[in-house]
């Protein structure tokens, strides 16, 4: 039987782009270019690779976020996944990681599934804890962190360095993984991948198709109130010296006068 | 007074310091109630009750070192029935992160993670989040349920503050998911007798200027003079010449030092993500123009083979 893998990629705004909030405290996605995730690109490699070494396997690229989002499928596509699938929906506006992880394990049962797999984080919202939040929905193992995975007679295998120890885990499918930037440079869609991508099912479906209120998720089901969103004042401009022989001795006088030495 | 869960980050008894933290920033909103777990539990009871926890419930059982994150999360919830906490106070770490999530979702509630601050609300704890790479500050709330905050290192000082640590054992029942994922294999990693990263006071970084493991000896010598950690930059990292347990950034470590020392590192918007909370800001780069010099408390423009030797013996002369 064919392996399903389900990747779930977020669009985020770019990092490199001056992000912000908008007026009601929610990411400002209209003034910064989005894109796939980077962190995500590194679920959609190890999917590939896993689905190289399968038999048969098939894999769908799913997210949760407005219109635009269809430019991250379409580069996941284009790295060579099959499908994908774009939830979709104004009442989602606001939603935040325990509404969007309500969402996305919804889309993942109605897609069927036999390995979920995530990105470590998110690079807007860096909170690292939906695949956690999925294995807990779905009753299903979590593998998180990975630097490593694989995947054979239906038990996946991979390697988290922790902080303490690297551990090396296993359990059996189905599964929600997650992996991170340390298991292997994401590859480059081809020419040929992004021509492909284009004809590649793209299915949309709201919460009706989930059978999700509004009420449970947006701004106002959120289960976190932002009240307050300030930038922080630039730092003040510090002192800066051109090394001339001293660098060193100057460097070490400044340290002496905060104390540090 | 309404009681706080504080979950315990311990190694074999020993609690690391942001679980002191916490429990710092937990007197702020009620009395603290430790939950320590795994080999050693009991044994950090003198350390959590010398920083304010009036009771410390504890449990051990194999499952703990042999089962991923599930086991702990079938505990704190079993504290968290037990308690009836008005909040439930977790360290920022990559496991306790996961554990502090799916309790959320089981007992319907709402989760902040990474507060650097907590304060009590009239609506309940109010944490403060530094976002977007720590260029915006946020306070936020839980709207929903009982407030579960994963808090970063370094957000509070430890302070001493007597109270019972009263051990309790905890009554655990495992559910079926909490054997999903084995751990087959664990290999500890190795001391370098340095402070741990995300605690140190100071942290002495090298990026791609270091240009090779074979230089790192230098950069090591100035955290040592210091007492400092060592960090390193992402491309440091994938070169492959310092351990990506030491990388500072998005997706390495996030440090918040009294002291950050910047050597050969540019300064992208993913390293500043991860440190550009330090009190005091230092860098040594060739090129002047560098982004690492829009943070920097001071800079030397040089370099740093001949700035980073100079000041290391400036000041292992200066200690005397
Ligand atoms: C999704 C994502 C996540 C990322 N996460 C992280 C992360 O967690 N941490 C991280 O650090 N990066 C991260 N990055 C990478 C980041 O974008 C930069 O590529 C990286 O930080 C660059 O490291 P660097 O400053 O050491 O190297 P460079 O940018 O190459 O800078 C090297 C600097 O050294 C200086 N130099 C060279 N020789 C000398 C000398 N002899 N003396 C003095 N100065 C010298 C140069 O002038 C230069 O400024 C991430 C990127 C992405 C896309
Ligand atoms: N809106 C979303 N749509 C699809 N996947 C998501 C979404 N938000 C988070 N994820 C997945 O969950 C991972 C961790 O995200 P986070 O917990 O938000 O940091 C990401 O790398 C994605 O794989």
């Amino acid at each position: 039987m064919s392996l399903r893998i389900v990747v779930t990629v977020k669009y985020v705004p770019d990092a490199t782009g001056d992000r912000h909030f908008a007026d009601d405290l929610t990411v400002d996605r209209d003034d910064v270019d989005g894109l796939l995730s980077e962190l995500d690109e590194y679920a959609v490699e190890q999917a590939l690779q896993i689905a190289d070494e399968a038999d048969d396997a098939e894999i769908t690229i799913l997210t949760v976020g407005p219109e635009d989002a269809k430019d991250a499928l379409r580069k996941a596509l284009s790295m060579g996944a099959d499908k994908a699938i774009h939830v979709e929906d104004d009442d989602l506006h606001g939603t935040d990681a325990i509404g969007t992880s309500l969402v996305l394990a919804k889309a993942i049962e109605k897609a069927g599934y036999d390995l979920v797999i995530s990105g470590m984080a998110s690079t807007d919202g860096t909170m690292g804890v939906v695949p956690a939040l999925l294995a807990e929905r779905l009753g299903v193992p979590q593998v998180t962190l990975l630097s490593e995975v694989s995947v054979e007679d239906g038990t996946v295998k991979g390697r988290r360095d922790g902080d303490a120890a690297s551990e090396l885990l296993e359990a059996s499918l189905p599964a929600v993984v997650s992996v991170t930037d340390q298991s292997g440079e994401a590859r480059y869609p081809s020419f040929k991948g992004i021509m492909a991508a284009k004809k590649k099912p793209v299915q949309s479906w709201d919460l009706s198709d989930l059978d999700i209120e509004a009420e449970e998720v947006g701004l106002e089901g959120a289960w976190t109130a932002v009240d307050s969103a300030a930038e922080r004042p630039a730092r003040t401009a510090g002192t800066i010296v051109k090394d001339e022989g001293e660098g060193g001795k100057q460097l070490a006088e400044f340290l002496a006068g905060q104390k540090f030495i | 007074m309404a009681e706080v869960l504080v979950y315990v980050d311990h190694v074999d008894g020993a609690v690391r310091k942001p679980t002191l933290e916490l429990l710092t920033l937990a007197r702020r909103i009620g009395e603290p109630v430790a939950v320590a777990l795994g080999n050693g539990a009991a044994d950090t009871a003198a350390a959590l009750a010398e920083h304010g926890a009036v009771k410390v419930l504890t449990h051990d059982a194999a499952e703990y070192a042999d089962y991923l994150v599930v086991p702990k999360v079938d505990a704190l919830q079993a504290a968290y029935e037990a308690v009836s906490p008005v909040a439930v106070l977790v360290p920022s770490s990559a496991e306790a992160k996961e554990i502090a999530a799916r309790l959320a979702v089981r007992i319907g509630s709402g989760i902040i993670t990474d507060a650097v601050d907590l304060e009590a609300g009239d609506e309940g704890p109010v944490a403060t989040q530094s976002v977007f790479a720590a260029s915006f500050s946020t306070k936020s709330r839980v709207a929903k349920g009982t407030p579960v905050i994963t808090v970063k290192p370094n957000s509070a000082a430890v302070e001493a503050a007597p109270a019972a640590g009263t051990v309790e054992a905890l009554d655990v029942t495992f559910g079926a998911l909490a054997t999903g994922t084995k751990v087959t294999g664990r290999t500890p990693r190795e001391s370098t007798g340095r402070p741990e990263l995300t605690e140190a006071a100071i942290v002495v970084s090298g990026g791609r200027g270091v240009n090779g493991a074979e230089n790192f000896p230098i950069i090591e010598a100035l955290a040592d003079s210091l007492g400092a950690a060592v960090g390193a930059s992402r491309a440091a990292v994938d070169a492959g010449w310092y351990p990506h347990t030491n990388q500072v950034g998005q997706t390495g470590k996030s440090v918040s030092p009294q002291l950050y020392i910047a050597n050969g590192i540019s300064g992208a918007i993913q390293h500043r993500a991860g440190m550009q909370t330090s009190k005091t800001i230092v860098a040594v780069n060739k090129d002047a123009e560098a982004p690492i010099f829009d943070l920097v408390d001071y800079g030397v423009v040089g370099d740093l083979f001949d700035v980073v030797p100079q000041l290391t013996e400036e000041i292992n002369s200066r200690k005397g």
